[in-house]
């Protein structure tokens, strides 16, 4: 029994999250969140690291790679024009650059999502990785000139990063899925 | 987990349209993103202006994380400092003592540099920035090598513009927005610097690598005159980089030049200054002939 002066708060904390028959998740919070995340990583050049090479792994892409994976069809088919456009006002890149390569990834995704409908974490890992390679380098490629040994580290590093942004992918689509309406 | 997607949607009709306009955005996506690569719509108006808008409206909060970096970087430096401390001070103490050696050269030849100037009647005219600066972000996935700066067109920044840091030249401004710059780094491939070694005015030119270090390519052709070590100044030509400002070191010899490292390290920047263009109308004129890049 907690203590009257508590209750009211405790109580509320509690309630936070627990499943009843009469919450749901909030439709704001289960639509924005996704879209916001992986707008946050596209906005990474904004993050207190100015870096002399190409070393930051392509945060944007690689949360929707993440989101595509755990969540298949949570992001409709075009979400690569309007994401990617976001991102190439941010990136460095030449515009069109990512709206092209997101738009290509997710019809890519689409078409594996039907050729391999159960994916453990294993073969997730590879197609992100493999993706993730191959966007890398055609980003290069687009933006002028491609430098294999200087790409090699920002490849590695974005393969490391995949099971990362993964994990964070998770942790946020619980968070967007508490149950906080009350019908 | 299996896909909850919906391919074939049942009977109807309306999910049915949803799903074949969806795939039809999906393949326009392709299209405009092919589209606006290939119109060159990087440099059209419209572009800079999107890109110089959303610039000025992360600027407060990129602001915020610049303070945050060199504080980081504060620490971390710190810590490291009271590891190596011991050799550091002896170090240290050893460079003093050839420093003041050279600080009484220094003297005699400051002294002897402004009679000769006085005798040649040149104004010794010091050179006022136009704006002070944070470096508020940089294109740290792409490999094009862009920095934002915390001044735009309201501080008086204009295109070409030369930024310096403390220890030397870092780029030139490249687009403007109303409270930020995007500025084009030294390192960036595009970026070429008309430079001189500082000891004897030997001409060459400074290339970006993409990876943080410069090619050194000489204006004339013959026996590499480089050595290791040797200091890079800007040399003036073009007339956007005042002659004689700090850029470089070289670190190792090609065939055909040298690869140099830049003395000014933007990640250990937070504050940078942007000068005035040194000599307008050849500017006007070698940006003219090159196109505006």
């Amino acid at each position: 029994m907690p203590s009257p002066l508590v209750s009211p708060i405790t109580d509320f904390v509690r309630g936070i999250g627990k499943p009843g028959i009469n919450r749901g998740p909030s439709t704001l919070l289960a639509v924005a969140l996704p879209l916001l995340l992986v707008m946050a990583g596209s906005l990474s050049p904004t993050w207190p690291v100015i870096a002399a090479a190409p070393v930051m792994p392509p945060l944007g892409f690689i949360l929707l790679l993440a989101w595509q994976h755990l969540r298949p069809g949570l992001f409709p088919v075009w979400a690569g024009l309007p994401l990617g456009l976001f991102d190439d006002l941010f990136s460095g890149q030449p515009l069109g650059s990512a709206v092209l390569l997101w738009s290509l990834a997710m019809i890519l995704l689409d078409i594996l999502e039907v050729r391999f409908p159960w994916r453990g974490v294993v073969q997730n890992w590879l197609v992100g990785g493999a993706i993730i390679t191959g966007y890398v380098l055609l980003s290069a490629q687009l933006a002028g000139g491609l430098d294999l040994p200087l790409l090699l580290p920002q490849i590695a590093l974005s393969i490391l990063a995949y099971p990362l942004a993964a994990r964070l992918v998770g942790a946020v689509d619980r968070l967007r899925l508490i149950p906080i309406r009350k019908y | 987990m299996v896909a909850p997607v919906n391919r074939r949607p049942g009977h109807s009709r309306r999910a049915q349209y949803g799903t074949f306009f969806g795939y039809l955005l999906a393949i326009g996506g392709l299209g405009i993103g092919v589209l606006l690569l290939a119109s060159g719509g990087d440099d059209s108006s419209a572009a800079q202006a999107a890109r110089n808008g959303a610039a000025d409206i992360t600027a407060p909060a990129a602001e915020l994380a610049a303070a945050g970096r060199s504080e980081g970087q504060g620490l971390l430096a710190v810590i490291g400092g009271y590891l190596t401390r011991g050799s550091r001070v002896a170090r240290l103490e050893r460079e003093v003592a050839e420093a003041r050696v050279k600080l009484a050269e220094q003297a005699a030849l400051a002294e002897e540099n402004a009679r000769l100037k006085a005798l040649l009647g040149l104004a010794q005219g010091e050179v006022r920035p136009v704006a002070t600066a944070r470096l508020i972000g940089s294109s740290s996935s792409s490999t094009r090598r862009f920095a934002t700066i915390s001044a735009g067109s309201r501080q008086g920044v204009r295109p070409g513009m030369a930024v310096r840091a403390p220890t030397g030249v870092i780029g030139r401004v490249l687009e403007v927005g109303d409270n930020t710059a995007r500025v084009l780094l030294i390192t960036d491939t595009e970026s070429t610097v008309p430079v001189r070694r500082a000891t004897d005015g030997i001409q060459a030119y400074a290339v970006g690598n993409g990876d943080g270090t410069l090619k050194i390519r000489l204006a004339t052709t013959g026996i590499n005159p480089l050595r290791k070590g040797d200091a890079i100044v800007t040399s003036g030509s073009g007339g956007l980089f005042r002659p004689g400002e700090a850029l470089a070191v070289i670190v190792s010899l090609t065939p055909d030049g040298a690869i140099a490292r830049p003395l000014s390290d933007p990640g250990a920047t937070e504050f940078v200054i942007v000068e005035p263009i040194y000599d307008e109308s050849t500017a006007q004129a070698a940006t003219a002939a090159d196109g505006g890049r």
